[in-house]
């Protein structure tokens, strides 16, 4: 007979108090490990796709220009000392102090043409960095594979009136579509990709790119240090970072986030209260019990061991049984609040350990006046036959 | 020199603005060994008097020296050790724990001994099967009789062989067969040395004791 043995007959007698106080805290920590796991797998999920694809910083010419557009209009622009960049220079981006955050460095040459009488954009690319960097291009048909293949957008593949397989001429010259890009919202759309070396030449630019797109991607890259450093490597380049989508993103999870631990506090706050007036009440019902402990020898300081340990012992549980029923929620829940599909629930030892942690810290904490209590019972009173 | 000593003891309680005084001035001397019926009429003092002996009921004055300590000069949580070592409680409504088994019971005040639990068993077997009812030790209190609670106890109240044994009307809810097998096991528990002191309003019980001290208004009589 040890003071654990009173603790966990007292438990075994009390099923159904203990199966309550035991759902009340484990739907706290369920709480807490479903928002913070929903939370970090979705963070994750936002930094694998940073890492996948967006281009994170632009590279342009630099000029003294001054854009004329608003809202999606233009009206062209005042654009002098203009200067170029050399195909030949962007070998230099992949010497910065930070290449091993460039997943991939995207030419482009843009030019005017006309087709079938219409005056289309031509985008001349290379097709295996810009696959690479917009994995959400879906393409009827193929990706070009050879010089006299064109990718083009939805709304160019409408208005030339050509399907994938269809052939047309640009400056007298014969191109095969090898596929058309489904809608994608933005400018893609109108837009006519041919490969890089085709379309210099098609537009009197061998050599020279108009800008080029770098995905310098992770969720954690420095992305200033290293437009800096590009910036130090080609002078005559404006170099801008677009991170603001995913900054917008970032911004939205954040706001998530403190919401989350925001209602996690408040479920925590209700499930302590739970422990608390489940640990009082069983105090207060075992009086009797207690004045016969006290009676018999048993100090203040091992009523108060009893009560924490049956405390801890159904904390302990419930962080167990939290922690179960949060990463099943979290699992439930992650496909409908991650943007990706395929998007991984994290399984973060951290996590595990910390719930455990925090609701044992909690049903002690909660049980510590309940103990206090009954450790201050005056035993002639709990006894009352004395 | 006595086992116990009780020396102008006063025990006042205050509720609002009345004073009830429950002991006026008692003077006890027990020996060792003695077995002791304290009686009473209800309201006479005799339970607060079972409550300041067994080191539960601080005294509004006097002195209670049992074993040549102290009681109430015992410094915080050494009272509860004093309990611990040499008081046995017997209550009348045996308050037995429902939740652990008759050898349990017995093992609740070894439970802050320090001891291997096989020597506990072994110590609160016997107890057990001192008061007969070595064959019910797995048994819950549910499912022994009152005379069989008040024997577990009787167990639990000797298992840590104390120098006094403190009853409170263990025969209050007994009839009177149960009450003579719980007598004569008192008797018997006495004739092997142990002290006795029990409060009773019974004056049957009175015939199995050595000497009974009688309480009026809180005065020895």
């Amino acid at each position: 007979m040890k003071l654990h043995t009173i603790a966990l007959n007292n438990l075994k007698r009390r099923k159904a108090k203990m199966a309550f106080l035991t759902i009340g805290l484990a739907v706290g920590i369920a709480t807490i490990v479903t928002l913070v796991t929903l939370t970090t797998s979705m963070s994750s999920d936002i930094g694998r796709k940073m890492d996948e694809f967006g281009a994170n910083i632009l590279v342009t010419p630099r000029s003294n220009g001054l854009a004329m557009n608003y809202g999606g209009i233009s009206l062209g622009g005042v654009t002098f000392d203009q200067r170029e960049i050399r195909e030949t220079d962007l070998a230099r981006i992949a010497t910065i102090a930070n290449h091993r955050n460039i997943s991939a460095i995207s030419p482009k040459v843009l030019g005017s043409v006309a087709i079938g009488g219409h005056d289309v954009l031509l985008v001349g690319v290379n097709f295996a960095s810009e696959l690479k960097m917009k994995q959400w291009w879906q393409i009827f048909g193929d990706a070009p594979k050879n010089d006299n293949e064109l990718l083009l957008g939805s709304d160019a593949s409408k208005v030339l009136n050509v399907a994938a397989g269809d052939s047309l001429r640009i400056g007298g010259e014969a191109f095969k579509v090898a596929g058309v890009l489904d809608q994608t919202g933005s400018q893609d759309d109108s837009l006519v990709f041919a490969p890089l070396g085709k379309a210099q030449k098609l537009l009197g630019k061998e050599g020279k790119i108009t800008l080029a797109e770098v995905a310098a991607l992770c969720s954690g890259c420095p992305i200033g240090d290293m437009v800096v450093q590009i910036a130090e490597k080609l002078p005559d380049a404006k170099v801008s970072a677009i991170q603001q989508v995913v900054e917008g993103r970032l911004k939205a999870l954040n706001q998530f986030k403190r919401f989350s631990y925001a209602m996690a506090g408040v479920v925590v706050f209700i499930g302590s209260l739970i422990v608390f007036v489940t640990m009082m009440g069983s105090v207060n019902e075992r009086t009797t019990e207690i004045g016969v402990f006290r009676a018999i020898g048993f100090r203040k300081s091992h009523i108060m061991r009893i009560i924490l340990l049956e405390a801890a012992l159904v904390s302990l549980l419930a962080g167990l049984v939290g922690y179960g029923a949060g990463m099943g929620g979290a699992k439930l829940a992650l496909p409908f609040m991650a943007e990706a599909k395929n998007a991984k629930l994290i399984w973060d030892a951290w996590i595990a350990g910390g719930s455990i942690a925090l609701a044992l810290v909690l049903g002690l904490v909660a049980s510590l006046y309940p103990a206090l209590h009954a450790s201050r019972m005056d035993p002639t009173e709990a006894l009352r036959a004395l | 020199m006595s086992l116990i000593n009780i020396a102008n003891l006063t025990k006042h309680y205050t509720s609002g603005d009345e004073t009830v005084e429950a002991l006026r001035g008692v003077d006890i001397a027990i020996e060792a060994r003695e077995f002791v019926t304290v009686m009473g009429q209800s309201g006479s003092g005799k339970s607060t008097l079972l409550s300041v002996l067994g080191g539960m009921n601080h005294p509004t004055s006097g002195e209670v020296e049992m074993a040549g300590v102290r009681l109430y000069q015992l410094p915080g949580e050494k009272l509860a050790d004093f309990r611990a070592r040499n008081l046995g409680f017997v209550f009348q409504s045996f308050h037995l724990i429902p939740y652990l088994t008759a050898l349990e019971n017995v093992m609740l005040p070894l439970a802050i001994v320090k001891a291997q639990n096989g020597q506990k068993r072994v110590v609160a077997r016997q107890a057990l099967e001192r008061v007969g009812l070595g064959a019910k030790a797995g048994r819950l209190p549910n499912q022994l009789s009152g005379g069989e609670q008040e024997r577990v106890a009787i167990a639990r109240a000797i298992v840590n062989t104390p120098h006094i044994l403190l009853a409170d009307e263990p025969t209050g809810n007994l009839d009177s067969r149960t009450s003579d097998e719980v007598m004569a096991l008192f008797r018997e528990l006495n004739a092997g040395g142990q002290t006795i002191v029990m409060v009773t309003h019974n004056p049957d019980n009175g015939r199995h004791s050595d000497r009974t001290i009688t309480l009026r208004d809180g005065r020895v009589m």
